[in-house]
């Protein structure tokens, strides 16, 4: 990696001082994504923004109708929180399934939905469940946060502080991985309660997750596996490489939904 | 101490040490003053180079220097030699074109290294890479084998017309054509061998030392065979006379053929250090790793067997096209020849086969020998087309097989394409294997699965492999450069401790226990007693290193023969000091006894007299108990079996899940039955792994598209079933120890039987034939023809 400048700062608004005077730093939260960029020199940050020693920005918070996950939360915290398990089972069920355990120990979800990965895991969550991204500013819903592949509503000085997702009544996410990378190639989450009936789906979007209109609508009329068939996705917009082609995420997009609703129940 | 002889599953003592951190790997080595090399690679297929500057490399912070090819050159290094060669159908020379250290005048395949930065430390030599700049003009490339055999198709060598390297054959083409004049039925594949990055856990490294004071020169290196880098390095690319010149393989961390080869860094850091007078170290990333390792197999093929009406083979005739990559890898010629079409009787008395194989260079990094090599293609090639026969004929898989194969009464058995088969009891592997796997009761399990959704296939393989490689005249007959025997010294200390210096190399084959066994069985002493030294140039005697499953069928066939002089010489010893003749001692258990007294010596006692020799036939006995045997193996060995593979696929989305697998292998006696489940568990891991999903990818361009682990499938421990070992012995006739080999043969066995399994999974798709590897993408696509088809109709 080239040299840069490191800085740890105790807080948010610290962070976003140091991130606001200079163009070419970056926000480091657990590096799972930023470090290999960094050893490969693909990046040339003049500055590191560690958010490690802010406290602010650690712990899940529950309530009747929430979840709430702040943003230095790792996805190992969340996976392991018997109070994520008990009003969103899904959401720790897809934290206990990125990467590794290295990884899970080490990535947050700030980081990964602020990267905005196209097969990262936590954006299929975030759409699909209508969550509310905190930040150092203000409040993002999630239709707005995701606006393209690596890209996101955030201001280049604002930071993720927390996710709020709304406890559904039902809900799922299924995900075939990459054979390599075990990234989701597709990934289809599902979601049904206060935010109405959602499906997003992450892995196989050109311009990264999605939402399904057409299953959406199928579900809303009737909550299953069944409502499914017959609908297609339009392969034109998906990735296409050497381990699986538009035509064949298309098909997987289907498989991996009813799934999903068969999980959710 | 429990049993430790031969038959013992004694724990491998080497694990210790690499559990626990606690290994040297050529990393961990740091010489003082020590300098960092980085290598700049062509970023380019095939590209001249018209200009490189180094000015801003060579100002950069902490560089030392800066090397280009030109440098090489003007210095008299040498390019890198090839170990084999081969000839054209018409007895003329395969084509061998120079294979420059550093490039001059072009580039060949991505990867190509082009200069080299020694600097204080490697983030400056890396930085300063950066800053240099070389004007390329971009050539097209020929990056498949089909693209390079093309109608003006460019040239990766100026000076090799079409790309080919050589065009060579095998076997008795008229005797073929005649078996298929008479043929009732012929079965016909066409298939590719998915070329393969190997992925050795630890990626290559190389250190090199000049000593201003005396001369000599020290490479230390990631090798399986410091020896014959040794011999290559000193003699072909640096002139450094072999006195002068060490080279140290300590612990390496896996390799299965990839470090064989005598590579361009090794050269490049020990004439460095002879340069710059200080030690250089070069240890590649994991992406270096991707587009330096030589890579394996990359074959298309075209073949057809001949059958009688009752299904017995009359003649095998098989055309390949065999990737040779930019350069010749040290011993790239002779793998798609051979090592493969001498193996395409396989374990059947099919009476005749004729053998084609085109060499083609391509804009590619260079392919030479990897798990198995050859070997695996032809088990392939072969298995794959036996079911096709059985499928042709209405037979059955397994019945097809019995039908042909070499009958146990039949060895030693001369097929018709020149290997010459000791023993063997194909049936037996067979029966065992049918038997462990439940064959049988088969068709239960495919309706239970279906009733679940899944479709369940069985597949089998029965397979041999030619290893304990070699004869050295015979090699030398078929164009090998070098002998391939082995050695070993074993000095037997004063106390009666036993030091074993093998010319052989362990990088994962557990040789410290399995050697010790070897000893401690012969000498009656515990293992503590025993050290076995390899690795070093200055330590042990010239050995060809190990690869070819060869380590305990020549390198221990060599410890067995030293083994044997050290004991006749230790009997004098003992009659002597019993005051018997040497006829009536008897050496057991680690004592010499006067047959039929109480008279003994214990082996501590002798060899303590040996070196203390105040009571000892000084007149007609050399003090001192050490001896060095040399081996040269009479003929290869023939490892064989029967690999049994059950799959589920997952109709809905392509995905295959390996359920069961079960290898019963005759692998000659077997010394430590742990170290062989482990090796035939490892063989066939890697095994499943190029049948479902492994597999190197280059554009039209030549760019290595699967360049790194997110995008090159390494089997994983969850792709991977719990795998059912048996071995169902047959002894080697021809060495001391019986033995065969085990280290490949899950990599030879396994591919044709989990392919044969995914096609039988697929029956009702219409399927004959998948090529590897049966990715769920391939096999959705497979299923989703046939569902379209199935829709029309």
């Amino acid at each position: 990696m080239y040299d840069f400048a490191y800085h740890r700062p105790a807080t948010v608004a610290e962070a976003v001082k140091l991130l606001a005077a200079d163009p070419e730093a970056k926000v480091i939260s657990g590096g799972m994504s930023l470090i290999p960029v960094l050893k490969q020199r693909l990046a040339r940050p003049s500055a590191l923004i560690d958010l490690g020693a802010i406290p602010d920005l650690v712990g899940i918070a529950v309530s009747a109708t929430t979840v709430t996950i702040r943003g230095r939360t790792t996805h190992a915290a969340v996976a392991a929180s018997a109070e994520v398990k008990r009003a969103i089972p899904a959401l720790a069920e897809l934290a206990s399934h990125i990467g590794d355990p290295q990884v899970r120990n080490r990535g947050t979800i700030g980081g990964s939905i602020a990267h905005h990965d196209p097969t990262a895991d936590y954006p299929a969550a975030v759409l699909a469940l209508g969550a509310t991204v905190h930040t150092s500013r203000r409040r993002i819903a999630a239709d707005d946060f995701f606006t393209g592949l690596f890209a996101t509503a955030l201001e280049p000085d604002e930071i993720v502080t927390a996710v709020e997702f709304p406890i559904p009544e039902k809900a799922a996410y299924v995900k075939f991985p990459n054979p390599a990378s075990r990234y989701a190639m597709v990934g289809v989450f599902v979601a049904k309660g206060p935010m109405g009936v959602r499906v997003a789906v992450t892995g196989a979007g050109a311009h990264g997750v999605f939402r399904h209109a057409a299953m959406e609508e199928a579900l809303a009329k009737s909550w299953s596996p069944e409502a499914l068939e017959g609908i297609t996705t339009p392969a034109a917009d998906l990735n296409n490489d050497i381990h699986a082609s538009r035509e064949y995420r298309a098909h997987l997009v289907g498989v991996m939904a009813k799934r999903a609703v068969a999980k959710a129940g | 101490m429990g049993f430790e002889g031969i038959g013992a599953s004694v724990r491998r003592r080497e694990d210790l040490r690499f559990l626990s951190g606690r290994g040297t790997y050529t990393d961990d080595i740091n010489r003082p003053n020590q300098t960092y090399a980085v290598i700049l690679r062509s970023p380019h297929a095939h590209a001249r180079i018209r200009a490189i500057d180094t000015t801003r490399a060579r100002a950069a912070p902490g560089v030392l220097a800066v090397f280009t090819g030109a440098d090489m050159a003007a210095d008299k290094v040498g390019g890198l030699p090839c170990g084999w060669q081969v000839k054209n159908k018409d007895g003329s020379p395969m084509a061998e074109p120079p294979h420059p250290v550093l490039a001059v005048g072009k580039v060949r395949h991505v990867g190509d290294p082009v200069a080299v930065v020694i600097a204080e430390t490697k983030a400056e030599a890396r930085d300063a890479a950066e800053r240099i700049t070389i004007e390329w003009e971009v050539l097209p490339a020929a990056a498949t084998i089909e693209a390079a055999l093309q109608p003006g198709a460019p040239l990766v060598h100026d000076d090799v017309p079409g790309n080919v390297c050589y065009d060579w054959h095998l076997g008795d083409k008229a005797a073929v054509e005649a078996g298929f004049a008479k043929a009732h039925k012929v079965a016909r594949l066409e298939l590719v061998n998915n070329r393969l990055i190997p992925n050795a856990m630890e990626p290559r490294c190389a250190v090199g030392e000049y000593d201003p004071a005396t001369g000599d020169y020290t490479l230390w290196t990631t090798s399986q065979n410091p020896h014959v880098i040794r011999l290559l390095m000193g003699a072909f690319v640096l002139n450094i006379p072999e006195h002068k010149l060490r080279v140290v393989a300590p612990d390496v961390g896996g390799g299965f053929g990839s470090k064989i080869y005598h590579y361009a860094e090794e050269a490049i850091v020990t004439w460095a250090a002879g340069k710059l007078k200080r030690p250089v170290k070069w240890t590649a990333d994991r992406t270096e790793s991707f587009m330096s390792d030589a890579h394996g197999r990359d074959h298309v093929t075209h073949a057809e067997l001949a059958l009688d009406e009752h299904g017995r083979f009359l003649a095998l005739r098989v055309r390949t096209l065999a990737n040779m990559g930019a350069y010749l890898s040290t011993f790239a010629p002779c793998v798609p020849t051979y090592l493969y079409a001498t193996l395409l009787a396989g374990v059947y008395t099919t009476p005749a086969i004729y053998a084609e194989v085109k060499a083609v260079f391509t804009n590619t990094v260079p392919v030479d020998a990897y798990r198995g090599a050859g070997r695996p293609e032809a088990t392939f090639l072969l298995e794959r087309l036996v079911d096709i026969a059985a499928l042709e004929m209405g037979m059955d898989r397994v019945e097809i097989r019995r039908r042909n194969f070499i009958p146990k009464d039949a060895f030693p058995y001369q097929t018709p394409v020149a290997l010459q088969y000791d023993s063997g009891d194909y049936h037996r592997t067979l029966d065992e294997a049918l038997q462990a796997s439940g064959w049988h009761t088969f068709e239960q399990r495919r309706a239970e699965a279906a009733r679940r959704g899944k479709l369940r296939g069985i597949g089998i393989s029965t397979y041999i492999e030619a290893c304990g490689i070699a004869p050295s005249a015979v090699v030398g007959s078929l164009g090998a450069r070098a002998g391939l025997y082995e050695v070993a010294n074993i000095r037997v200390n004063p106390t009666g401790s036993i030091t074993v210096f093998t010319g052989t190399h362990s990088h994962g084959q557990g040789h410290e226990t399995t050697f010790a066994q070897l000893i401690a069985d012969r000498f009656g002493v515990p293992m503590s007693q025993v050290e076995i030294v390899h690795g070093d140039t200055a330590k042990v005697p010239f050995g060809m290193g190990t690869y070819g499953s060869r380590s305990l069928a020549v390198g221990g066939s060599a410890i067995v023969k030293a083994s044997d002089k050290i004991i006749a010489k230790a009997k004098r010893i003992a009659a002597h000091l019993l005051e018997a003749s040497v006829d009536d001692i008897e050496f057991k258990d680690g004592m010499f006894r006067v047959a039929g007294t109480d008279r003994a010596k214990s082996f501590a006692e002798v060899s303590l007299a040996a070196y203390v020799p105040h009571n000892y036939p000084i007149e007609e006995l050399e003090p001192g108990l050490e001896e060095t045997a040399f081996y040269d193996p009479k003929n290869f060995t023939f490892p064989a079996g029967c690999h049994i593979c059950e799959v589920e696929i997952d109709p809905e989305t392509g995905e295959v899940e390996v359920v069961n697998f079960t290898a019963v292998d005759d692998v000659g006696r077997v010394i430590n039955p742990m170290i062989v489940e482990g090796q035939v568990q490892g063989g066939v891991a890697q095994g499943i792994g190029q049948a479902l999903l492994e597999t190197c990818v280059y554009d039209d361009a030549g760019q290595l598209l699967s360049g790194s682990m997110m995008d090159y499938t390494m089997p994983r421990a969850d792709d991977l079933p719990d795998i059912r070992v048996g071995t169902a012995v047959t002894m080697c006739t021809h060495n001391p120890l019986g033995v065969k080999g085990c280290g490949e043969v899950g990599a030879i066995g396994a591919p044709p039987a989990v392919i044969g399994a995914v096609v039988d999974a697929l029956r009702d798709w219409g399927v004959r034939h998948i090529d590897m590897p049966a990715t769920p993408q391939k096999i959705w696509r497979i299923i989703e023809a046939g569902r379209q088809r199935r829709a029309a109709e």
